[in-house]
């Protein structure tokens, strides 16, 4: 017979990875079998070169804790990461602006290259490699799901058949494999997505100066956002949404006028309209004659000097939800379950929270002695999760349409928007 | 209380119960199914048995918590709460009366090789073993049973037979209060169907008291009584205070010395042959 795995995870990105070492270290899952699928090669990161990769993510301080929960963040910090205190959000078509910053002046967020985050957990997966097997080069390409539970002639397991003709069985499916996800299709769960006419422009860049460089900026174009997340105190990366052709173009152009791009979709005022600004500045000042407090002051982000060559790049963007996240010994986490813009940086750390939810209840089920594959937990997870995510995906897909455009009355609302929320303490924690 | 109608024979099984089992004895592992309270009940038995091994035990790993612990599942039906316990570490032998439930519950397990390897069931009551299993087993779960068995007296002193001193007896049952038969009988069975219609008799219900006083008398130390209480409308199971519907309880057999009841207090030889036997059991 086909091994037979308590759970197999497909996809063995940052979110799956994280997920089968998550289940690998937890100590109720001691005696179980876990697999985790990966399609391309195994990379050694054993050295991290000099120059910062252009893939980086905006590591929430949730998803830090997830990662030390099973020894992955000191591996991270003993590495190379950034931490942020503040985030400046702002418009081109107004002076509106707001600012997040904990009160405590903690760490508001970590960016982290995505390959430093691979290697730690690399790391930890390696640590747990007697419950954790690794399937490099392993692509799925069937699944056979199992009849409903009362009918007992056949295997009541997933089967899954890798490209390879090897074949494994399993009591609990998890696909972690991105928004296109095979799992998701296969298990025939809808989708509901739409490609955005956006790409996102990435790069890494060098200061004009040394700065303390711990703020996270981010300016909203009509053309899309642009967000330079700090990686040191002298570089820093790039995420810039904008049209298919900007795009295009953005990449085609020389280094010079690359960053000259740069520096003028964050300085530049030429989207500005007296009516807006003086509409803007009415409302600021009413704002400072109820809350005093509530105005703040404006930081200057940082010039741009230099492009590192060969490190830009674009990627097409889109949203996407799944209906379901689960199904009988399916469960589906990460970007395969939802696929966000990057303007809210919350990415990968939905993905993050999925994990913590998932093994806490796995965990739960395992110590209960029950079938890791039933609903009963599973719908758990996904009501959970699904009460979280919705709101923020949706949130996030109406703030990219609505700061999508210069018409007067949504620039005005968005305006008024952004400064109240600035001045009320309450809606800025929540986020 | 009205006096537990008497048997002829001197079993534990009753026939007519069989025959009501008999015909949902393929529904066993439809969690939305005929079963779905048994298996939320395993929501909270299995943690109750658990946690209570737990505190018993010094030397356990939270990985494999009832490794190495000899179960009985006595009404083990399609081994519902066998599999959980053997999948916690536990070497589990289940016994039901039916060849049809027995005959589910093998099929269920062989999937699993770990499970199959850990269970074994068997078609047969429990006087049929007590001769082969002599204080063989440290714990015996009879869980939804002692309100379906001929007679409890007999069957209480065959559970005592097969534990070994000191061991532990679990049971979760339903009492016979008014209330039980308004919602365990009428509700449960005629209005909502939680339970196939017919499968309980009220006048079999075990009021706590009954079931503590046999306890005592028969060489148990009631340790814990917890009442339980479902809930149709999100099917699941939870705590409560008060026993006047289902409730759990957990007894633990006196060790060698402190053996009472009405047979002769055994010799000083009869308790080294005794213990020598069980050593090589």
């Amino acid at each position: 017979a086909q091994p037979l795995y308590d759970v197999v995870v497909s996809g063995g990105g940052m979110v799956g990875s994280a997920m089968a070492a998550a289940l690998g270290h937890d100590i109720h899952f001691h005696d179980k079998k876990i697999a985790l699928l990966e399609a391309g090669p195994r990379k050694e990161y054993d050295h991290m070169p000099d120059s910062y990769s252009n893939r980086v993510s905006s590591i929430s301080p949730g998803s830090a804790t997830l990662l030390s929960s099973f020894g992955a963040w000191d591996h991270v910090c003993s590495l190379r990461l950034k931490p942020f205190r503040r985030m400046q959000v702002w418009d081109a078509c107004s002076e509106a602006m707001i600012i997040f910053e904990k009160d405590d002046l903690d760490d508001m967020g970590y960016i982290v290259e995505n390959d430093v985050i691979m290697s730690a957990l690399t790391k930890q997966l390696d640590a747990v490699a007697d419950r954790v097997e690794v399937f490099y080069r392993s692509r799925a390409v069937g699944y056979t799901w199992p009849l409903p539970s009362h009918s007992c002639d056949t295997s009541p397991w997933v089967q899954i058949q890798l490209a390879d003709g090897r074949r494994l069985q399993t009591k609990l499916l998890i696909g972690a494999d991105g928004h296109n996800s095979v799992v998701r299709k296969e298990a025939e769960i809808k989708n509901i997505e739409h490609q955005y006419d956006q790409s996102a422009v990435v790069a890494t860049l060098h200061l004009s100066e040394a700065t303390d460089n711990n703020v996270a900026w981010q300016r909203f174009l009509p053309t899309g956002p642009i967000a330079l997340l700090p990686l040191s105190d002298t570089a820093s990366s790039l995420v810039w949404s904008t049209s298919h052709e900007h795009a295009s173009e953005l990449l085609a152009m020389d280094e010079e006028s690359f960053v000259d791009s740069i520096n003028s979709a964050f300085w530049s005022n030429i989207n500005h309209s007296d009516f807006i600004d003086t509409a803007g500045a009415m409302f600021r000042s009413a704002i400072s004659l109820l809350k005093p407090s509530g105005t703040a002051v404006r930081q200057l982000p940082p010039s741009v000097a230099k492009v590192d060559p060969e490190s830009r790049a674009m990627f097409p963007l889109g949203m996407g939800h799944a209906t379901e996240y689960v199904q009988h010994r399916v469960a589906l986490i990460g970007d395969a379950a939802h696929r966000v813009h990057p303007l809210a940086g919350q990415g990968v750390n939905l993905g993050f929270g999925d994990i913590a939810c998932l093994a806490h209840h796995l965990s739960a089920a395992a110590f209960n002695g029950s079938d890791l594959g039933s609903l009963k937990h599973l719908l758990k997870f996904e009501t959970e999760r699904q009460r979280h995510n919705v709101s923020l995906i949706a949130a996030t897909d109406l703030l990219k349409r609505l700061y999508s455009t210069r018409l007067a009355p949504l620039v005005l609302l968005r305006t008024w928007g952004l400064q109240a929320t600035n001045a009320l303490p309450p809606v800025k924690v929540r986020i | 209380t009205a006096k537990r109608p008497l048997s002829t024979s001197h079993s534990s099984v009753d026939s007519e119960e069989i025959k009501k089992f008999q015909l949902l004895a393929h529904k066993w592992w439809d969690e939305e199914g005929e079963y779905s309270a048994l298996h939320s009940m395993n929501d909270i038995r299995v943690p109750f048995i658990r946690d209570t091994l737990l505190s018993i035990s010094c030397n356990y790993h939270l990985g494999n918590p009832l490794s190495g612990v000899k179960i009985l599942d006595v009404g083990c039906g399609g081994g519902l709460l066998s599999e959980p316990l053997a999948r916690l570490g536990a070497s589990v032998t289940g016994i039901d009366p039916l060849e049809d439930n027995i005959r589910t519950a093998d099929r269920h397990k062989s999937f699993d090789p770990v499970l199959a390897k850990r269970i074994q069931y068997k078609s047969s009551s429990l006087e049929e073993i007590v001769e082969e299993s002599m204080e063989t087993f440290d714990v015996i779960v009879a869980s939804e049973v002692v309100e379906h068995v001929a007679d409890l007296e007999t069957f209480i002193k065959c559970c005592s037979q097969v534990l070994k001193p000191e061991g532990s007896l679990f049971i979760t049952t339903i009492n016979k209060t008014q209330l039980s038969y308004a919602l365990g009988i009428v509700v449960a069975e005629k209005i909502m169907g939680i339970v196939p219609e017919g499968t309980h008799e009220w006048e079999k219900f075990v009021p706590p008291e009954e079931l503590e006083h046999l306890l005592e008398s028969n060489g148990f130390s009631v340790k814990t009584v917890n009442g339980m209480l479902y809930n149709p409308l999100w099917g699941s199971w939870s705590w409560m205070e008060s026993t006047s519907l289902n409730y759990a309880v957990h007894a633990v057999k006196s060790g060698a010395q402190g053996q009472s009841g009405p047979t002769d207090a055994p010799s000083e030889m009869d308790i080294q042959q005794r213990s020598a036997t069980a050593g090589t059991a």
